[in-house]
């Protein structure tokens, strides 16, 4: 069985990869890219720790094949930053100590930057809603939507609302 | 010097960003199953179907020929390890036991038990080769339940266990593995003395710790038996000395290091996958990645047992409770060990009972080995005693805040299991619990409050730490505790206060088995608390060194030598007029005055100090669904010192979340072969964000003397409360005890309608 | 996961021909959100994916003709951003907006949803409450049928060898027609659900309902049409009367069983709940319209 040629865009970067048919876009990012931010929890969607964005809308990486991702763009949790400036939920589940092990966090992440490039006066019942999908053990979710909250204000501050 | 004065800190009890936290939140940590080694190959576990078989043999030559396979392994591989040999030092685990429970010798004992494992050139080679193993089973019946567990002529899982605990000694063998018993007075008196008697029955489900990351490892044998096992786990020493026990290699030919670890909650104090992947490599001659799966990581990891708890409460009509009795019964699961002794004396400890018994059975059945869940034990043990306590307040007409007032445990109190207890914070909780503005906040229609408290423990332990300065005057402190909630903050937090320098000037470092001296695991609450005597004696350590070496460079003696705010100052005008000199200086002139500035500490550290909660939760009930919402609720709990107040807070918000998960919607759910039904985070529902409100949180804080800042261990007590105080929430919302968790909504729809059903008839 | 062919054709006959083609088990993939779950689990084990998203059409939501035309490959996320379709089938939109979490609506599809004929499907109810037809395509020619028609039991759908479905036909709301959907589940998210229920009512100016249709998932092997339910709301208002009519026909139409989401009598008891609950929303909005 031959594999197949993939082009596509990661992280605002032309890639270029092979993969069988089967193969998830999860197992592509972490065993093909050596992209390991995003995490596998479930492989079954229930979890959210694959979490990616693909052309604007999250999606579970564990529930796409590699082979979708064809002329795609594709962000991970490797591309939210720019450089080695951290996007402003990054530093906000930073100062809220919105991470404990870590693990859920870059799935939580992604999903919580779409959220905000969504919209970004979300209540904190539209938050959680959103996040329904990202599962987190160790935090309770109370200091992750003080963080997204507050990831909000400071962004729409920045752009003058 | 005492640290214990709060005004005067200037680190601890700070809120600074985690050191580890920038690699978290963009991805660059690296987890059990992030790491990659050359020529490495992947491995796979087939495991049995059975809930109860004979292994009557299997044969491995069809997956051994399939191209790509180069490691195949079952028991046989393994050495026997026997009841002599089934204790590494200090360490808890009965490896006789673990090593059996990691791959099935002569019996599959629950459904998911590994007979086998296959090291492949690719998850796809690996997974085909599985299918290629033919096992032969003569299957046995199996059983689930406790007491048909218990029952005369039930299937037997081991025929060398007697029970231990009982008089005469039993000579038939039994799937109860021991009885424990604590007293305290005399029962009988006790409930001959009191105006009131009740007596209820409480049982619940098993529950997984639902950590996010499945089990991981890579392990590496080289051909003269040298080992590094990259893993994510609760104590790299831990995996070192079981693997080394279960495999049979000396432990100094292990290296063991911690991968970055997503979640345990005790789930991950033992080993699973790092033996079979040691095997493997060993075989194959390549390192070998193991990853569990979800379905696996449910269906052979020991979750918390299910249980029955029998409690029996009587009391004054005033409130003081004469006598407290509970009888609790736990799923071991596969093999003994269940933690009933901790619930039986946990349930009761918040308490000044003045008589008191409480006996506990550990009950084998056909269900993965059970593991340690945040408190273990104490969580079921306080959901029966606490559910109960609630129960004796509504027949007394006594507020369950006052019943607990009346009877809660105090200064030189004596806990049923025999400790006094000395600088406790449980009066304080309750005392906090009466400050809340929760507690007086209105309700509406179909809401109700309920309110219950919990201890636990906590732990010391052997643990080493080592500070070194740098010659820039950085400092690097190396701890041996894989971090699960931001420990090592915490740790370069103290090094900093004791140093008199800013947080941002010291780095942890948590260390491998071959970088760091022992250091137990991460767990029982244990790690700011020995984890940080042991940074904080190694920091003071260093100080002396500093002072010494000032001395050295004024030509001083070292007496003359003060250490304030990171810098060294003559003691004194006496001393001589010299400009402090600050650890920058020190270190880049250490080879010049005396060699490396450094200091390792090893410590059994002692005095924990216990801790006490006290919980309030508002639930709002769908009377037609039997659905319930969380409202609010609040966790108060003593914590000696806040080190890090967000990580205090954190631990009790996620304690918290777990235990309405365990209330409301978490269980294991088997079918009638001992298959389970729900491996999967679908059907085995945690809580989602949507689910849970925002968690309030009030850190009560009693200094616990014996640690250099207060500290008392605050990871686990938070789980204790919660599905009691969900219970008692439920009740106050509509009349009904549900005594079963977890109290799903068909449970109360069908408690709702009985209830419509007496009150149509009355 | 065991080794699998996939091919993305570019128009629907090459579908059709690809699929008339292989050799061994062809499963069709949109958003993938059941597929791979089962493909991941061993449940099923094909030979061969036929991605079709990459044929124009499958993916989009336009007007055409008295009808909402939705590319069978249309993700979730896409439906709930559709202020005219959300505006005249809500129900349908909250369908398909329950399935799963936000990342599952970012790929689940209404073609996916059907054919994968759960019992449970969240967005089944309300797209056969609305007499939506579906256009399927095959080697036979293309064919339309009603939603309805395509399940047959849980798994199975009437679909032949080789047939896909292409688009959903949606026919437009009358005046003062409108739908709800409801469902019932352990935690407020990520559940499949225990009961789920969409009604399609039109009202005529002064309230009185004058054709409904009621539809009830997770309760018996395929979701079903209670025509009991309907005849229970022509004719009246949504008063306590007619409610209670309405409760005890939804009731009776269950034939649920009881598996590890729920019970018989707990799905039976709230299928009436939900029944009440989601005609009433859905009376209010068609009043509104």
């Amino acid at each position: 069985m031959s594999k197949h040629h993939v082009t596509t865009t990661i992280n605002g970067e032309p890639m270029e990869y092979l993969c069988e048919g089967q193969q998830t876009m999860l197992d592509v990012l972490r065993d093909e890219l050596g992209l390991t931010g995003s995490k596998e929890g479930c492989s079954s969607g229930d979890c959210g720790a694959c979490t990616i964005i693909v052309d604007g809308n999250i999606v579970c990486s564990c529930l796409m094949l590699g082979v979708e991702a064809e002329g795609r763009t594709i962000t991970s949790i490797e591309g939210i930053a720019n450089g080695d400036t951290l996007h402003p939920v990054q530093q906000k589940f930073l100062e809220h100590a919105a991470l404990q092990c870590g693990f859920c966090t870059p799935g939580l992440i992604v999903a919580a930057k779409a959220l905000l490039d969504n919209n970004l006066n979300p209540t904190e019942e539209e938050a959680r809603y959103w996040l329904a999908g990202n599962l987190c053990r160790c935090t309770g979710y109370d200091k992750v939507l003080r963080a997204v909250m507050d990831a909000a204000a400071v962004m729409r501050a920045a752009a003058g609302r | 010097m005492s640290y214990l004065d709060k005004a005067a800190l200037k680190v601890v009890g700070t809120r600074p960003i985690r050191p580890d936290g920038v690699d978290k939140v963009t991805g660059r940590a690296n987890f059990g199953a992030d790491t990659v080694m050359p020529g490495m190959l992947w491995g796979k576990i087939k495991r049995s179907p059975h809930a109860h078989a004979r292994v009557l043999g299997i044969n491995t030559a069809k997956a051994l020929a399939l191209p790509g396979v180069r490691a195949v392994i079952t028991g046989a591989d393994f050495p026997i390890v026997t009841a002599e040999h089934a204790h590494v030092g200090a360490a808890p685990a009965n490896l006789r036991d673990l090593s059996r429970n990691v791959i099935a010798r002569d019996k599959a004992l629950y459904e998911g038990h590994a007979v086998a494992a296959v090291a492949a050139t690719s998850q796809a080679v690996a997974e085909q080769a599985l299918d290629l193993i033919e096992v032969e089973y003569q299957v046995l019946p199996h059983v689930m339940e406790i007491e048909a567990a218990m029952a005369d002529g039930a299937p037997l899982l081991h025929d060398d266990i007697f029970t231990t605990g009982i008089e005469p000694r039993p000579t038939k063998p039994s799937n109860v593995s021991k009885v424990v018993r604590f007293a305290k007075g005399d029962i009988e008196a006790g409930f001959r003395e009191a105006d009131i008697v009740i007596e209820r029955r409480y049982t619940t489900k098993p529950v997984h710790q639902g950590y996010i990351e499945p089990h991981a490892c890579l392990v590496s044998v080289s051909a003269d038996g040298q080992c590094t096992i990259w893993s994510s786990s609760q104590g790299q020493f831990m995996v070192r000395a079981y693997t080394s026990r279960i495999v049979g290699a000396d432990i100094a030919n292990i290296r063991a290091i911690p991968a970055e670890i997503g979640g345990g909650f005790g789930g991950k104090t033992i080993v699973y996958l790092e033996p079979l992947a040691y095997m493997l490599s060993k075989k194959s001659g390549r390192p070998v990645k193991m990853v569990m799966t979800r379905e696996e990581v449910f269906r052979a990891t020991g979750p918390a047992p299910g249980a029955i708890v029998e409690v029996k409460l009587g009391a004054k009509k005033d409130g003081h409770i004469t006598a407290a009795q509970s009888i609790l019964k736990y799923q071991a699961g596969a093999f003994q060990g269940s933690p009933v002794q901790q619930g039986c004396i946990c349930g009761l400890a918040v308490y000044d009972f003045p008589n008191a018994l409480t006996i506990g059975y550990d009950v084998l059945c056909n269900r993965p080995k059970v593991a340690a869940y945040r408190a273990p034990g104490a969580p079921i043990g306080s959901f029966g005693v606490e559910s109960c306590m609630d129960e004796l307040a509504d027949a007394l007409n006594i507020e369950p805040l006052k019943l607990r007032e009346i009877n809660g445990a105090k200064d030189g109190t004596k806990a049923a299991h025999g400790v006094t207890w000395v600088n406790i914070g449980y009066q304080k909780t309750l005392e906090a619990a009466r400050a809340t503005a929760h507690l007086k906040a209105p309700l509406g229609p179909n809401q109700g409050r309920g309110i219950a408290s919990g201890y636990w423990h906590n732990a010391g332990g052997e643990s080493s730490a080592a500070v070194h300065v740098n010659e820039d005057g950085t400092v690097t402190v190396t701890e041996g505790h894989p971090d699960i909630g931001g420990s090592r903050a915490s740790m370069a937090m103290m090094v900093a206060e004791v140093l008199g320098v800013p947080f941002e000037n010291v780095r942890p470092v948590v260390g491998d088995t071959a970088s760091i001296g022992f250091s137990a695991s991460t767990g029982g609450s244990r790690v700011t608390f020995a984890g940080g005597i042991a940074v904080t004696q190694a920091a003071q350590k260093v100080v002396e060194v500093l002072k010494q070496r000032a001395a050295v460079i004024w030509d001083i003696s070292p007496d003359a030598v003060e250490w304030r705010d990171g810098k060294a100052f003559p003691a004194g005008a006496n001393a001589g007029s010299f400009e402090p000199l600050d650890l920058a200086t020190i270190g880049n002139r250490s080879a010049r005055t005396g060699g490396p500035i450094s200091a390792e500490v090893q410590v059994n550290a002692q005095g924990q100090g216990p801790g006490f909660a006290t919980h309030i939760c508002d639930v709002e009930v769908d009377r037609e669904t039997g659905h319930v919402k969380i409202l609010r609720y609040t966790a108060i709990q003593d914590v000696g010192r806040a080190i890090h107040p967000s990580y205090v807070e954190g631990q009790m918000q996620g304690g918290v979340t777990q235990g309405i998960g365990w209330a409301l919607s978490e269980e294991y759910i088997y079918d009638k072969d001992g298959r389970m039904e729900n491996p999967g985070f679908l059907d085995y529902r945690i809580p989602v964000a949507s689910d849970m409100p925002m968690i309030d949180t009030v850190m009560v804080e009693v200094p616990n003397p014996r640690h250099p800042f207060g500290a008392r261990g605050v990871g686990e007590v938070p789980l204790v409360p919660p599905m009691a105080a969900v219970a008692n929430a439920i009740c106050a919302a509509t009349g009904i005890r549900l005594r079963d968790l977890p109290m799903s909504p068909p449970k109360l729809r069908a408690a709702l309608d009985e209830q419509a059903l007496r009150l149509a008839a009355e | 996961m065991p080794r699998v062919n996939y091919e993305a054709p570019t128009s629907v006959d090459e579908a059709v021909k690809v699929l008339a083609g292989a050799s061994g088990l062809a499963k069709v993939l949109s958003g993938g959100t059941d597929l791979l779950v089962q493909l991941r689990s061993g449940r099923i084990k094909p030979d061969l994916i036929v991605d079709t998203k990459r044929i124009p059409g499958l993916i989009g939501i336009r007007e055409e003709g008295g009808f909402f035309i939705v590319g069978a490959a249309t993700p979730g996320v896409m439906l709930s951003s559709n202020v005219a379709l959300e505006h005249a089938w809500p129900g349908i939109v909250e369908g398909a907006d329950l399935i799963g979490s936000t990342q599952i609506q970012g790929r689940a599809s209404l073609a996916g949803n059907l054919c994968n004929a759960s019992p449970a499907a969240d967005s089944v109810p309300a797209v056969i409450a609305a007499r939506t037809t579906v256009v399927i395509a095959g080697p036979a020619g293309r064919r339309e049928a009603l939603a309805e028609s395509i399940c047959t039991g849980p798994g199975r759908t009437s679909l032949a060898k080789g047939e896909f479905i292409v688009e959903f036909k949606i026919p437009k709301p009358k005046p003062h027609q409108c739908d709800a959907y409801l469902r019932f589940i352990p935690r407020t998210e990520m559940d499949i659900a225990v009961v789920g229920c969409g009604v399609n009512v039109t009202l005529d100016a002064g309230g009185t309902c004058t054709d409904a249709r009621v539809v009830l998932g997770a309760v018996a092997p395929t979701t079903v049409i209670v025509e009991d339910a309907a005849k229970a709301l022509i004719g009246h208002k949504l008063d306590a009367p007619t409610l209670a009519a309405l409760d005890a026909a939804a009731q009776k139409a269950c034939k649920p069983i009881t598996d590890k989401r729920g019970t018989i009598e707990y799905r039976t008891k709230i299928a009436g709940v939900l029944a009440r609950r989601t005609a009433a929303i859905a009376f209010e909005r068609a009043a509104a319209r």
